[in-house]
């Protein structure tokens, strides 16, 4: 067994502890702090290091030592946070990220950070709690990385000695494990039986880190290790381990830094278990597939599916004489064909929450750096997207975050001024909405310039004309190499980002809404198709062609009545529902549906909702609600106006699911209507609405 | 020199190419064998809307979504039928599945390099970049179609061009 077989699991292993520790830093009230949270931010930096220790990897294990000090000194309250302290430990969080991609990828870390960012936490040391984190051994002014890391457990006493017992353990076993005690230390004796081997090392490692080493190999109750010169025994079980380690420390020599330790065991030993526990929930939480296999499933899932209603409608084909097992046997079927297939399509789909949680960092940093106070709202981190898609949104987004932070949050000063609260409001949010992942970037900052973004065009070359509609205008910010930005800062303005955002999001096929309103504050609104997923599908007729609603964008449907028919401008008609007029959109128009019904009130008119305009779509018959299957156009073919995807029916025949807003711009195209597009800014109102909602 | 009759030999053979004939109307047309992925009946072909009339739709192909073309339409051919003989030849292009409707198949031939003369400058519905050129057969003149050019081409519609 070679030890670099371990790497990827500390690797993976370390980079979720650090991602942990982000959280809870982010989490930490500055006055307050949460003890639970400290002791989880310690354990994190605490079991890095004994990683780090394992493998070798001495920078980080060096850093992680000093941080874990650090932290040590925050939870037992010696050492006051402060902003900037927090400040501080997040970056040093972000080296030891840095450091962890370095040795990932069979590289040296960093030095040079590395040793400023040491630097910088002794200096916090120094001056906060007026001590040094190495113990007083050795004077750290700088502290270089010396060959022997200055641990505490190390000390000025040289290598301490401590026996080994292993318990039970094989002859392979003991072999393997006396020869990775070699590589930490000097073994100096070892023998005896299978139940009872002693081995006596002389090694400047901690108690901690041996455990840690053996029980890649062992269990940890197979092992004790004592140390030699004061006989004091600790054991090694998981739960006592650390307050043993602790117990131990006190003997060796001159440690200055840690005598409060022993005197806390109690506290310790809680934490302990903790950790225990939290490790032995943590081996069996997750396994890691590739995304291929994983897609293999959901296709092979989805033809199961079609296969089984294609049974089913066979089935209910058949002549009264259907044996009553056969069709307890479908419906079985059905049932265990639908959980499968939802239990196969969640394995992809992961939370919002996992994009928008490394936000707060982002507007944090972003906020400070520009002077700006901003509060930071998130909605909707339950929305589940495709993992392939939250991937692929994480950059678009930042770069849309900090556009908002620069250009549209106004400093506190002039907001003040302008009779708004000092701290500016940025809400991300995200929802299902129409068949489509509707993600936002809201702030109440100054809104867009209309008519400087105008001039800037001009400036640029760009054709514009002060007729445009403001959502003309606003699209021009996607044009390469614009910016309005008076001054350049290092947080955006240099015009580049903009255009490569637009294109991120329509690669993946989606497409990007501005909302301004100036003085109020814009609404950046990504619009994502659904790429991968089923569907709640409303089946309506058309003639004799059968299409799919998505349920979400369905809101009720009703027949229309001649009097709240109202016909406008030519050939457009309009519905009166509740006193709301809706534009009707007829299907069989938009689509060129032959043998339709074309009198008004036959039809069925569903009320539906796309891009917060309501429709009310004219369709011929409502068939039923069905689950679907959505797959795609494009992979074979390509877009189709009005048509967001195709799914497989029952009877092994396609049927188009459409997109209302498409269908709706189809219907405007097939008119001739020369009208201008009305702009956002008119839709605001309605559009609010339905964000309350 | 047997070594090199091998070569002649395996040079030879790499240069036959087997086609698979098929019939619009009163024509032959052939198309490299290694194109097709399956032939099949015409049935269960779902309309898209405000598409080109030689695009006659999508169909499932075990949960495959596959555009089907109707080349007779394409080609401006009198006599469009759909029956019984109909066929879909579905062709792999360029990583797509394309299912195109053809009259009838006839059967696959080898044809060597010199029974492949290159196609004459013609053609306004076809245009003679879409053809490898046209195969000579005792009395049968096989037009052999560029499947790959012809289905990606912008006039085809099948695919989204990079879109601004």
């Amino acid at each position: 067994m070679d030890i670099t077989d371990f790497y990827d699991t500390f690797f993976e292993e370390a980079e979720e502890l650090l991602a942990d520790m982000e959280r809870y830093l982010l989490e930490l009230d500055v006055d307050e702090p949460d003890t639970e949270h400290l002791n989880a931010i310690f354990r994190a930096a605490h079991s890095i290091k004994g990683g780090a220790g394992t493998f070798g990897f001495d920078v980080l294990q060096k850093t992680t030592h000093l941080f874990e000090n650090l932290l040590d000194h925050t939870r037992k309250g010696e050492l006051k946070l402060r902003r900037d302290i927090v400040d501080t430990f997040l970056e040093t969080k972000d080296m030891l990220s840095d450091q962890l991609d370095a040795y990932r990828n069979g590289d040296e870390p960093d030095q040079e950070a590395f040793e400023r960012i040491c630097k910088t936490l002794q200096q916090i040391a120094l001056e906060e709690i007026g001590r040094d984190l190495d113990g007083g051994a050795a004077p750290v002014p700088a502290p270089e990385p010396e060959p022997e890391p200055a641990t505490p457990s190390e000390g000025a006493g040289g290598a301490g000695r401590r026996i080994v017992t292993l318990l039970n353990v094989g002859e392979k076993d003991r072999q393997l494990l006396v020869e990775e005690l070699g590589q930490l230390g000097e073994v100096v004796t070892h023998g005896g039986d299978e139940a009872c081997y002693e081995i006596t090392l002389a090694s400047t490692i901690d108690s901690d880190d041996i455990e840690a080493v053996m029980c890649f190999i062992v269990d940890a109750d197979q092992v004790k290790i004592r140390d030699a010169e004061n006989g004091q025994a600790s054991e090694v079980a998981p739960a006592k381990s650390e307050p043993a380690a602790k117990a131990a420390e006190p003997a060796k020599p001159v440690e200055p830094a840690r005598p409060s330790a022993a005197a806390k065991p109690a506290g310790d030993a809680k934490t302990a278990k903790v950790k225990a526990k939290a490790k032995g929930g943590g081996e069996s939480t997750s396994i890691r597939v590739s995304v291929d296999k994983v897609d293999q499933i959901i296709n092979l899932v989805g033809e199961l599916i079609i296969t089984q209603s294609m049974l089913d409608q066979t089935v209910s084909e058949l002549e009264g004489a259907a044996d009553s097992a056969l069709l307890n046997g479908m419906s079985l079927l059905q049932r265990n064909a639908r959980d499968l297939q939802e239990s196969v399509m969640s394995i992809r789909m992961i939370p919002m929450d996992f994009v928008f949680s490394r936000f707060p960092r982002v507007v944090r940093e972003t906020a400070a750096k520009l002077g700006k106070e901003i509060e930071l709202t998130t909605e909707g981190e339950s929305t589940e997207l495709d993992k392939s898609l939250t991937e692929r949104i994480i950059d678009p987004l930042t770069h849309l975050v900090r556009n908002s932070l620069d250009h549209g949050i106004e400093p506190p000063e002039v907001r003040e001024a302008a009779g708004k609260p000092r701290t500016g409001k940025l809400v991300l949010s995200a929802k299902h909405q129409g068949g489509n992942i509707i993600i936002e970037v809201i702030d109440d900052g100054a809104g867009l310039d209309r008519d400087r973004l105008l001039a800037k065009a001009r400036e640029n070359g760009l054709p514009v004309a002060d007729t445009m509609s403001d959502d003309e205008v606003w699209q021009l910010i996607f044009a390469p190499g614009f910016s309005t930005a008076k001054a350049v800062t290092d947080v955006s303005g240099r015009g580049v980002g903009m255009d490569v955002v637009k294109r991120n999001i329509q690669g993946m096929g989606g497409h990007v809404q501005i909302m301004s309103t100036p003085g109020a504050g814009t609404t950046i609104r990504i619009v994502l198709p659904l790429t991968l997923a089923i569907l709640d599908g409303m089946s309506i007729k058309v003639g004799n062609e059968m299409f799919i609603l998505p349920l979400s964008a369905v809101l009720e449907s009703l027949q229309p009545a001649k009097e709240d028919l109202y016909a406008m401008a030519g050939d457009d008609v309009v519905l009166k529902v509740r006193d709301e007029y809706l534009p009707v959109v007829a299907v069989h128009e938009a689509l060129d549906v032959p043998n339709a019904k074309t009198e008004l009130t036959e039809t069925i008119a569903v009320i539906v909702q796309g891009e917060g305009r309501r429709y009310a779509l004219l369709v011929d018959d409502l068939v039923g609600q069905q689950q679907v299957v959505v797959k795609n156009l494009e992979t074979n073919y390509r877009k189709v106006p009005g048509v967001s995807a195709a799914t497989i029916l029952g009877d092994g025949s396609v049927a188009l699911i459409l997109d209302i807003t498409g269908l709706h711009r189809l219907s405007r195209a097939k008119k001739e209507d020369r009208r201008p597009e009305r702009g956002w800014q008119t839709l605001e109102a309605d559009t609010d609405k339905v964000l309350e909602i | 020199m047997n070594q090199t009759n091998d070569a002649a030999l395996a040079a030879a053979e790499a240069y036959n190419r087997e086609f698979l004939v098929f019939s619009l109307g009163d024509e032959e047309y052939a198309v490299d064998i290694l194109k097709v992925q399956e032939i099949r009946g015409y049935e269960n072909v779902t309309r898209i809307a405000n598409a080109p009339d030689f695009i006659k739709g999508v169909t499932n192909l075990r949960g495959v979504i596959v555009p089907i073309v109707d080349l007779r339409i394409k080609f401006h051919l009198d006599k469009v039928e759909y029956g019984g003989q109909t066929v879909v030849i579905v062709v792999n292009v360029e990583d797509r599945v394309v299912g195109i409707v053809v009259d009838g198949v006839s059967d696959v031939m080898t044809l060597s390099p010199d029974q492949i003369k290159p196609a004459p400058e013609f053609g306004v519905t076809l245009s003679s970049d879409f053809l490898s050129g046209l195969g000579s057969l005792e009395d049968r003149m096989l037009v052999i179609v560029d499947i790959d050019k012809l289905l990606t081409s912008d006039e085809m519609e099948l695919v989204d061009r990079v879109a601004e």
